[in-house]
């Protein structure tokens, strides 16, 4: 794909799977947040997006939305809930902050680490396929006519997992510009501001387009 | 001849089969079995019914084999499927004998499919024992659980995990029915076919034929619920939220309609006990369908102004799945899968009680509009998350998952 002059664009299909840790109180919840795996924990900052649930969610992350409607904490929810998960530089650095989080709260309010929540907290990974989606640009131009029809898995797999995936921390996007030379470094900069974690994958798929559109075209969005 | 991918493109679009066929490529000629035990009723079978014939579309060479049993075995796996959602059902040696010797029976008729196939999908707790009698199997086995097994009843499912321990996976509608086992539990909701005689759109007089064919009013309100009579439903407490409603709603019309599966002994009883609660009102309809009645079922549905599912528990609710894809606002218990699927204000409402369920009948009925909005949102929100197709790609994604054994992604070449 990137270091090609051509991109391929892949597609893939996210499938959840019990970890088998649970939680039913704060405390809980912070102690197995300690040891759990990262898979587990970038499922719940972003594999929402790809599992079947309501788009219009109150809260990006589970944890946030946990807190908020089973321990009925609004404090700790709003502050879990405004946890950017792009400005870690890694998982671990996120599982910290979420831990910073809930220790602050555990210090300020003893009973809200015994409070037992009305739901358990179920800690889950995923497991993602990629297969070829059978669609390929030649040069970046294309890229306002080729992501409307994309299917949001790809977009997924493109804009939210490569930055996982990718050293740079990028979207393949980016990474693919920007091995092309120095020629789209503005858009690669227009790319970054794009903020996706507020966003449900078909919109991130329409202010991509509308960004491709602009730059390359320079019509309206 | 329109192959069945091809009608479904129709509806879900092709990027959504062009996703299966790539993700059914490195399975190709594999050889996959589904056991369970019914071939019609429940939504097991509905789901088999559609999910076989597609996977062997997508070139996979996919089988559908049922056990079978006598009384005893049924009474057992009744116990089980109550206990598996919390009932302390006491099950007696003789009916585990009756369950052991039924599988060992199956075994016997099943084990060269079973032995020879690359994967294997058990379904619920009646055929689990086979793999204890399958001791040359080659390939990976997966029993999915289709029940709430959030609570189960500790010494019945202590039973249960001894066998299920020997699965390579398993699989839960939803994380919090799966219990801690060895090896990976994978969520995947069920699904509904919007093909199917239960869900395919129908023509206006068929649609309307259902009102002649059980004395409704169509001039006047209907809420309806479709379920097995199982007290899990809680049939009883609908038709006190439809009294409490009534006095406000006085034209207010109730159907409630199910038929028993051929492996639920218990349905008569239920039956007796919702008739009793009816007593003579001429509002109230108790239909006992025959398994096959999926149009009436579909048509009763239609003529709904809200479905209700007020189970006190709930494996995942395809009613619930099935209601909303025909645009209808979902009044349910909160439990289970019904929490998934109806979210307050936007798709239905979620009850705890029947004074709840009566509140929010009365409410939607004011609120027309209100109705409408929420239908077309719970439809949409059910073409995007709850039909076969997807159930269909996360099937293949855990085949491929456990083919490859690998631990995040997987890139298939």
């Amino acid at each position: 794909m990137a270091g090609n002059t051509h991109f391929l664009f892949n597609d893939c299909a996210l499938i959840s799977i019990a970890t088998g840790q649970k939680a039913m109180t704060l405390t809980e919840l912070r102690n197995n947040l300690i040891h759990i795996s990262l898979d587990s924990i970038y499922h719940h900052f972003w594999g929402g997006l790809l599992v079947p649930r309501f788009e219009e969610r109150e809260f990006n992350n589970d944890f946030a939305g946990w807190v908020r409607h089973s321990l009925r904490d609004p404090v700790l929810a709003e502050r879990l809930a405004a946890i950017d998960p792009t400005a870690s530089s890694n998982l671990e650095e996120l599982r910290q902050e979420l831990l910073d989080l809930i220790e602050e709260r555990l210090d300020e309010n003893e009973t809200v680490g015994w409070t037992r929540g009305n739901r358990q907290f179920e800690f889950l990974r995923s497991q993602l396929v990629v297969f070829d989606a059978n669609r390929r640009l030649e040069k970046p131009e294309d890229l306002a006519e080729q992501i409307p029809l994309l299917s949001t898995s790809s977009i997924f797999y493109h804009f939210i997992d490569a930055r996982r995936r990718l050293d740079q921390g990028c979207d393949d996007f980016s990474h693919w510009l920007a091995d092309l030379g120095d020629e789209h470094l503005g858009l690669c900069k227009q790319l970054a501001a794009i903020d996706p974690y507020f966003s449900s994958l078909s919109q991130i798929r329409t202010e991509l387009t509308a960004l491709f559109k602009t730059y390359f075209t320079g019509g309206s969005p | 001849m329109t192959s069945l991918l091809e009608t479904y493109a129709a509806i879900t679009g092709n990027d959504v089969i062009d996703h299966l066929r790539q993700l059914a490529k490195p399975l190709a000629n594999m050889k996959v079995v589904h056991v369970n035990s019914t071939r019609v009723g429940g939504g097991v079978a509905e789901i088999l019914e559609k999910l076989v014939p597609l996977t062997n579309e997508l070139g996979i060479d996919a089988k559908w084999e049922i056990i079978s049993g006598e009384a005893d075995f049924y009474e057992c796996t009744k116990s089980m499927h109550n206990a598996l959602q919390g009932n302390r059902e006491n099950i007696s040696p003789e009916l585990l004998q009756s369950y052991e010797q039924t599988n060992i029976a199956n075994a016997e008729k099943l084990r060269p499919v079973l032995e020879d196939a690359d994967f294997v999908f058990i379904h619920d707790p009646q055929p689990a024992a086979l793999i204890n009698h399958c001791p040359n199997r080659h390939g990976k086995w997966i029993w999915r659980c289709h029940i709430d097994a959030s609570h189960p009843y500790r010494p019945v499912w202590k039973y249960l995990q001894n066998i299920v321990s020997h699965y390579d996976a398993s699989i839960f509608s939803l994380p919090a029915f799966a219990q801690p086992l060895q090896h990976p539990q994978y969520i995947i909701p069920p699904s509904i076919d919007p093909l199917s005689d239960k869900n395919i759109d129908l023509p206006p007089e068929e649609a309307s034929q259902v009102y002649r064919d059980f004395a409704l009013d169509p001039d006047r309100h209907l809420i309806v619920q479709v379920s097995r009579y199982d007290r899990f439903k809680d049939p009883v407490g609908v038709i006190r939220a439809y009294r409490l409603a009534k006095r406000f709603v006085p034209d207010l019309q109730l159907v409630l309609a199910g038929g028993s599966a051929t492996d639920d002994p218990e349905g008569e009883i239920v039956v007796r006990e919702v008739r009793e609660a009816a007593g003579s009102d001429p509002d109230i309809h108790v239909l006992l369908l025959p398994p096959d009645a999926h149009r009436t079922i579909n048509a009763l549905q239609r003529a709904a102004d809200i479905v209700l599912q007020k189970s006190t528990k709930e494996g995942f609710g395809l009613t619930v799945t099935e209601a909303m894809w025909k645009s209808k606002p979902v009044i349910g218990g909160d439990t289970g899968g019904i929490r998934l699927q109806v979210v307050n204000y936007h798709t239905g409402f979620l009850v705890h009680t029947p004074e709840g369920a009566a509140l929010r009948i009365r409410y939607l009925l004011h609120q027309q509009q209100m109705r409408a909005q929420i239908g077309e949102r719970a439809k949409n929100y059910v073409r995007e998350n709850f039909l076969l197709t997807r159930h269909l790609r996360e099937h293949l994604t855990l085949l491929v998952g456990l083919h490859y054994e690998s631990r995040y992604r997987i890139k298939l070449s």
